[in-house]
């Protein structure tokens, strides 16, 4: 890693030419909520004066420009009885401009499952490989809960991350594609001043989450909580409507159609995410249904993100964005759960039970 | 034709149309650029929009429509009679659509406010055609979209099986990053109503009526609490689900 310090100035200038040179991503504002607050998503950008530099949040993360939300995986020709595969792996360069840690830690998590497991993905790999990331330090929102996570810092998975220590931004140059780009601007080595404004920084940004979700020994209760009656009460609420897998940084569930052409003569196999909260998403071939309940859908939901699966080593993937929390539109998000589970361990593990009655 | 080695036939089809708008026949003429490989499936007996053969012997019959006056109903049961399948095609054939308005008033006085003293021959309630013959499929939408019927048409020729998707609508909204209308204050049936349309409602900034019918096993208690917890108007959402009478049960279970 190299460090230099860069004007903000000089900075928006090596982000205008960084996005008007490459197909580019940023946080854009697109809305303006119910109370007048603004509401942004990544969007495509090619130009400085597009991007949102100080906004808060998006609404989705910026996973789908990884991983399409439809994606074809390959194309098949029919003809004289019989038939070819075509398959690609194209992928154009491109620039994703504002992460947050969070969102940085999300894809490292996703590089863990689509390209460290048995079957890497390939699709994956294409597009991976062409992304350029820009990532931003920010002060949380009063949801956010990656540090609860772990997840508010990042040291990998970007090309470069500024950090904002106030005149200027405070540069961490993790690849030489980045290192030659900045060459043409105006950049200085940090002086022991930006050090401790770097350290201030971070120290400022730790204090000032509000939210925290208690997860330490969470794989355990997961485990000891498997029946718990908490999983039909939220599932209860659960609209089975997959916003929150869509919004979130590392759901990486997919399901994978064939589209036969009109004419009969092609046809496409593509990949789609889906979520485990929807209602056929534990259906097979025949029409059973492993998970025809609420309360077990979202229960695995949740299982896969604070307990983890064997595919990404029973780690937990999920890095505290809250972007699932705000989405829902039933108002289940994971501080809630995760506290009423514990609540309900702990009194049970407080209460003394009753001796059984003599008959 | 040959597909994948064996031998598909044209299949034979025919379109009719009972209290519509005739909408949904017309996207069947829609979506050009694959319109002639459309048509080299089908074997058309009976297609005002687009042929003007008449012949009765369909293997699938398309009904668009709802069914307002006792004569449709001896129609649609000769249709049902003579094809192997009966489809239901669009929101009004599938659920009494838009027409199912007037369920809601005395017949006298709808018959009054539409054309004055004219004498008029029309049920009290529009229905849905299951509510007289048996439905093999159902493809719902207001209008119905032409890819999700160029997809159903396919899979009957490859014998393959046909399925709507299960989800709610806001699977796709979140998919076009669309900011949800609950946000912006508005009352949207998307958490219930049958994906499949690529929210293109919520996508154009309107919210979603449901013309696609309910998802598969909707939470309609916590969408109801959803509207209350928002401060919106629950009088607004039931509005809503009868616009295109999808939702009857859940509004009468309600009481
Ligand atoms: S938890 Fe919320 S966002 Fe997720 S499927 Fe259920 S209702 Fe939808
Ligand atoms: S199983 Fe559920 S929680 Fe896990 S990645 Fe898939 S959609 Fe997300
Ligand atoms: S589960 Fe929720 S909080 Fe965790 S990463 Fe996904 S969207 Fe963010
Ligand atoms: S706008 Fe409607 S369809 Fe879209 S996410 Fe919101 S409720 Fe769902
Ligand atoms: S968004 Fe709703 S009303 Fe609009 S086409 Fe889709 S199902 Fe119909």
């Amino acid at each position: 890693m190299i460090y230099k310090v860069i004007s903000k100035n000089e900075f928006r200038a090596f982000v205008d030419a960084l996005v008007r040179a490459n197909t580019s991503y940023g946080p854009r504002q697109v809305d303006t909520g119910r109370n007048g607050e603004p509401v942004y998503q990544f969007m495509p950008v090619s130009s400085a004066s597009e991007i949102a530099f100080d906004y808060t949040v998006t609404t989705s993360s910026a996973k789908h420009l990884i991983m399409p939300f439809r994606e074809e995986l390959s194309k098949f020709r029919f003809r004289d009885g019989d038939w070819d595969q075509e398959v690609r792996y194209d992928a154009p360069p491109i620039v994703l401009f504002g992460l947050r840690p969070c969102d940085i830690n999300a894809i490292n998590i996703l590089d863990e499952v689509m390209l460290n497991g048995p079957y890497p993905s390939p699709y994956y790999l294409a597009r991976r490989k062409n992304t350029f990331i820009v990532g931003m330090d920010h002060l949380p929102l009063p949801d956010c809960f990656c540090r609860s996570m772990n997840r508010h810092t990042v040291s990998r998975g970007f090309n470069l991350f500024a950090s904002d220590i106030g005149e200027s931004y405070f540069l961490s140059i993790n690849s030489s594609k980045a290192y030659n780009f900045l060459k043409e601007f105006e950049t200085t080595e940090p002086t022991e001043e930006d050090d401790c404004k770097l350290i201030e920084r971070r120290k400022l940004i730790k204090q000032s989450f509000k939210t925290n979700v208690e997860v330490t020994g969470l794989p355990m209760f997961l485990d000891l909580e498997f029946d718990s009656p908490i999983w039909e009460k939220w599932g209860n609420k659960c609209l089975n409507c997959g916003s929150c897998a869509m919004v979130c940084p590392t759901c990486y569930c997919y399901n994978v159609e064939e589209r036969v052409a009109t004419g009969l003569e092609s046809s496409s196999r593509q990949r789609r995410l889906y979520s485990c909260n929807l209602i056929d998403f534990a259906e097979v071939s025949g029409g059973h249904n492993f998970r025809p309940k609420n309360g077990d859908r979202l229960k695995y939901r949740y299982y896969h993100h604070y307990r983890g699966f064997a595919i990404n080593d029973n780690q937990q993937i999920c890095v505290g964005c809250n972007r699932c929390g705000r989405t829902c539109l039933a108002s289940i998000n994971p501080k809630e759960v995760i506290n009423d589970l514990r609540l309900e361990k702990e009194s049970c593990m407080t209460c003394v039970s009753p001796s059984p009655q003599r008959s | 034709m040959n597909h994948l080695g064996f031998d598909t036939e044209k299949l034979k089809i025919g379109s009719f149309d009972f209290t519509c708008c005739e909408g949904c026949q017309l996207q069947l003429a829609n979506h050009e650029s694959t319109l002639p490989e459309f048509l080299a499936l089908l074997d058309i007996r009976n297609f005002r929009e687009i042929s003007s053969e008449r012949l009765d012997d369909s293997d699938i019959a398309l009904v668009e429509g709802s069914i307002t006056r006792s004569d449709e109903v001896e129609r649609l049961k000769a249709i049902r009679a003579q094809a192997k399948v009966l489809v239901a095609y669009g929101t009004c054939a599938c659920f009494g659509g838009m027409n199912a308005q007037k369920n809601k008033f005395p017949k006298e006085e709808c018959i009054r406010t539409v054309y004055g003293d004219k004498q008029i021959d029309t049920m009290p309630e529009a229905h849905k055609i299951s509510d007289f013959v048996q439905v093999d499929y159902s493809i719902p939408g207001c209008p119905v979209s032409k890819e999700e019927v160029e997809r159903i048409v396919v899979s009957i020729a490859t014998r393959s099986p046909i399925a709507l998707p299960k989800y709610p609508v806001c699977v796709e909204c979140k998919q076009r990053l669309n900011t949800c209308l609950f946000d912006l204050g508005e009352v949207c049936l998307g958490p219930i109503s049958r994906a499949g349309c690529d929210a293109v409602c919520p996508s154009g900034k309107t919210v979603c009526l449901g013309c696609r019918g309910p998802a598969d096993d909707i939470n309609y208690a916590s969408f109801t609490e959803l509207v209350r917890d928002k401060g919106l108007s629950t009088e607004e959402m039931r509005e809503k689900l009868a616009f295109y009478n999808g939702f009857t049960e859940y509004l009468n279970h309600e009481g």
